[in-house]
């Protein structure tokens, strides 16, 4: 197993070698000059032939992309074109934002999806089934953009019990620590933050985990129906088990293992950037980052996005076949 | 940890955060302070006044920096600021400024000729030891006039010309010219964008990106403390969330309301709309056909630069009776009344009707397809041609919507037998292909940078700007009388002989038709009814120094 690990981290660097020459590549042959967008209408030659000079854009894209490889060697990503700020705190600074926001949408998801999944399969062809599949579908349906709004609309204007969208309430006093906002107020002692922040979590975390929650509940529901036809569960049925104790010790083990590949997948995509979540919540992450330096063409910023991106998803891959091993005695991986 | 525990810490999670929705009253504790958030679409890019252009980072900039001069607060009229006074010299060359002496940075160094000749050497003198820091985008196409600054004792410096320009002092009150602290740059080096220290009526605090702003009341400052003790920029970027922030008074003032909405604004009471006219303009231009290769990069058309086609060369635009029938075929009441949805004010000059030397006399060109029609048959086109459109990917304050404006064009130059092909393209694409001149016609316009008639003129309309590549002039009109009056117009000093000159190039532009001027755009900003003393700028920036909340 610790080989295993060690094997699937080490395939890191060509993924990493992979993905940045693509990356590299499709930002450089989109058209559009960062030098150009940076300076709108207002453009003088010389002042284009400066910057241009200045971010080495008048070099072929094979030595930009060696000065640029050169660096992230020596562990420098570079700086924004456009901000002029250094590409890792860039990233660094939303990062922890899209990671709460990732994990608060995943538990809701996952509380509810299983929750939802194991009633319906369970209770097959019922009301109750029906209309938790009814929500399913409805919630796989619907765009996030006008789920946000909705929510927005109701819960933030009409009932006013949640904030419209933002990190915290700017009128409380808070120490940033490690940019976790829940965790540095829980660290910090700061109670009012700690409310604050996690009232501000609320409507996003459901907006951006109503998606994922709908595919979760469908999939616990076929992989439930088909664990419960199975020859063992008549056997510990047949054995007096209590209904309880056959579907929750029993049946729900054997029905996770396809549950935590469609979680795992929904976890790499919901961190590769949950864009229009994070613009409809006023959000500071990572998703709203990348979409504005790709319409600013901020190439050393959308590659250092992109490389983040491809990190998270290729470790949330391998922590879910990681997890195969816990549920499952059966995978073992050599 | 055992599936138990990581079960009831989920759950734990889940319960505080339910609790968390019902116990908003915790945090809403009441604040002696002042304070104004106000809903930003977008967040600032540098906090360095002379190495920005987005208006984004100028609104933040703008109460946190001041100038040698600066704007009447309803005006483009300039006023002293941090100098007291100046005089210019005969030649109208040198320009000597008296600069307060009670005045301090807000990191406590004291505001001197130094500082003055640092904000700006560091931008214009290459050799600078913080030239490198910036790309002072605005000072190569705003103040290329200066040749230097000179210091003349600690509270006196000159400001020397290479020619005359009478567009300078309205220039000094821009952003760009701003004076920044020498100390603050010194210790904060390449990232002094992230620490800016001004002498302006607010301080910087914090900044977290793509979230909010926070600036306070600067204490010392040299006038009456700011009302405000705190001013946040709050970033909302979608148009409805920050209507509804505003609603529900998380934010107390917001910027870009969507058009759409104004009717519910006014309708509720709690709120309060202002609106201005703009200073902009959005146009269709025509490519008359012909441009110049500036092979010395002066900015200026020279004798040995001939007059060459330009790419987007059309035969039958060359013509200016065709494109007088551009002008009568277009219903621009229509396009203003419905695409821009009434918050614009039909353009009939190519710059906005409240700067010196607008010339109101002109007669518009009416809506009269007829009229078009018989203009195309005597130019030799009775069964029309056809053509092609590029049309802006973007909207900008100037054009709302421009796809749907192209339509419209497109819909209204087919009654005449035009038959128009629109094109899109990226934007960083569209500028550079229009500024070569490739288009046969194009949409686009202009948001004025300082109040000053020539910010407009020259750049739009001079046949300098017909240079194919950097062309500022996209109709590539390019007529010696008028750049020699808009020439003569920034060298005098004396407005009521610049005014005329402005007013007579109009004339000349109106008659040969190069373009065809759409709208005046409205800038509007909406405020909680309890927020008083906010005036919109004519220049859209942002001052929020006078305000108060009840």
């Amino acid at each position: 197993m610790k080989w295993y690990i060690i094997k699937r981290l080490a395939m890191l660097v060509p993924v990493m070698l992979g993905v940045s020459i693509i990356a590299f590549s499709l930002i450089h042959l989109a058209p559009g000059d960062p030098a150009r967008t940076m300076l709108g209408e207002r453009a003088t030659q010389e002042q284009l032939n400066e910057i241009r000079e200045k971010y080495g854009l008048d070099k072929p894209i094979y030595v930009q992309y060696g000065i640029w490889l050169n660096g992230v060697l020596h562990g420098d990503l570079g700086r924004s074109i456009t901000t002029h700020e250094e590409v890792a705190k860039e990233i660094g600074d939303r990062f922890p934002n899209t990671v709460e926001l990732t994990i608060a949408a995943m538990i809701f998801a996952i509380i509810v999806g299983v929750f939802a999944g194991i009633i319906s399969a369970t209770k097959q062809y019922s009301i109750t089934d029906y209309t938790f599949m009814g929500v399913a579908l409805f919630g796989i349906s619907m765009p996030v953009f006008w789920l946000g709004i909705m929510l927005m609309m109701i819960f933030g204007v009409f009932l006013g019990w949640l904030p419209i969208g933002g990190r915290i309430d700017l009128l409380i006093p808070f120490q940033r620590v490690t940019g976790f906002m829940v965790f540095d107020s829980i660290i910090t002692g700061n109670f009012p933050a700690l409310i604050s922040v996690l009232r501000h979590l609320i409507l996003p975390a459901i907006a951006l985990g109503t998606i994922p929650m709908a595919m979760i509940a469908r999939v616990s529901r076929s992989s439930m129906l088909e664990v419960l036809r199975q020859d063992f569960i008549r056997t510990e049925r047949a054995k007096g088990l209590s209904e309880r104790m056959v579907i929750y010790k029993h049946a729900v083990r054997n029905a996770m293992v396809p549950v935590v590949t469609v979680i795992g997948l929904n976890v790499g995509l919901l961190l590769a950037g949950a864009i229009l979540t994070e613009t409809v919540f006023s959000w500071p992450g990572i998703g709203r980052l990348v979409v504005n330096a790709v319409y600013e063409r901020d190439y050393p910023l959308v590659v250092g996005c992109i490389l983040v991106f491809a990190i998270a998803f290729v470790i949330v891959n391998l922590i879910t076949d990681i997890l195969y091993t816990r549920i499952d005695p059966r995978i073992q991986y050599e | 940890m055992n599936n138990k525990k990581v079960g009831l810490l989920a759950i734990g999670m889940c319960l505080l955060m339910i609790a968390a929705s019902f116990s908003g009253c915790v945090t809403e504790e009441e604040s002696e302070e002042m304070v104004l958030i106000f809903g930003s679409s977008g967040d600032a890019k540098r906090l360095d006044p002379g190495d920005v252009t987005d208006g984004e980072s100028i609104q933040r900039m703008d109460n946190i920096f001041e100038g040698l001069v600066e704007y009447e607060p309803d005006s483009t009229e300039i006023k002293p600021c941090l100098a007291t006074s100046w005089n210019t010299s005969e030649d109208g060359l040198n320009i000597t400024f008296n600069l307060r002496h009670d005045v301090k940075f807000h990191d406590g160094t004291d505001f001197d000729a130094d500082a003055v000749v640092f904000s700006l050497a560091r931008q214009y003198d290459t050799t600078h030891a913080y030239h490198d820091y910036g790309e002072w985008a605005y000072w190569g196409y705003m103040f290329s006039d200066i040749d230097r600054v000179e210091k003349i004792d600690d509270y006196t410096v000159k400001i020397v010309l290479k020619r005359t320009n009478a567009a300078i002092m309205t220039s000094l009150a821009m952003f760009t010219v701003c004076i920044v602290s020498p100390t603050n740059a010194e210790e904060w080096g390449e990232d002094v964008f992230k620490h800016p220290s001004g002498t302006g009526p607010f301080k910087f605090v914090e900044w977290v990106k793509d979230d909010h702003i926070t600036l306070e009341a600067n204490d010392d400052y040299w006038r009456e403390k700011p009302k405000l003790d705190k001013l946040i920029f709050r970033v909302i970027e979608d148009a409805s969330a920050r209507l509804m922030a505003l609603q529900t008074n998380e934010i107390q003032g917001m910027e870009y309301p969507d058009p759409s909405s104004f009717d519910a604004i006014e309708a509720d009471s709690d709120l309060q709309l202002l609106t201005e006219p703009g200073m902009n303009v959005g146009y269709l231009a025509i490519n008359c056909g012909y441009g110049y290769t500036d092979s010395n990069e002066n900015g200026a058309h020279d004798l040995d630069e001939p007059w060459i086609e330009t790419p987007g060369y059309s035969e039958p635009l060359t013509n200016k009776k065709v494109r007088q029938a551009i002008n009568y075929a277009i219903d621009k009441n229509s396009i203003v009344d419905n695409l821009y949805k009434g918050t614009a004010v039909v353009a009939k000059n190519g710059m906005p009707p409240f700067m010196l030397g607008y010339n109101d006399d002109i007669e518009d060109y009416s809506y009269d397809p007829a009229e078009a029609t018989k203009l195309l048959t005597e130019a030799g086109y009775p069964n029309g041609f056809t053509s092609t459109l590029w049309v802006m990917p973007v909207s900008r304050p100037y054009m709302f919507d421009p796809s749907k404006i192209g339509e419209a064009i497109q819909g209204y130059l087919a009654a005449v037998n035009i038959t128009v092909e629109i094109y899109q393209v990226d934007w960083s694409t569209y500028l550079e292909k229009t500024e070569a001149g490739e288009h046969p016609m194009c949409l686009l316009g202009w948001s004025g940078d300082n109040g000053d008639p020539d910010n407009f003129m020259n750049v739009l309309y001079g046949e300098n700007a017909c240079s194919i590549g950097t062309a500022g002039n996209v109709a590539f009109y390019n007529n010696s009388r008028v750049q020699e009056v808009l020439s003569a117009a920034l060298q005098t000093y004396d407005t009521t002989e610049r005014a005329n000159y402005y007013e007579e190039a109009q004339v000349l532009l109106h008659e040969n038709a190069s373009h065809v001027y759409l709208a005046h755009s409205n800038q509007n900003i909406v405020f909680t009814s309890n927020v008083h003393g906010y005036v919109l700028h004519p220049t859209s920036r942002k001052f929020f120094y006078p305000v108060t909340i009840e």
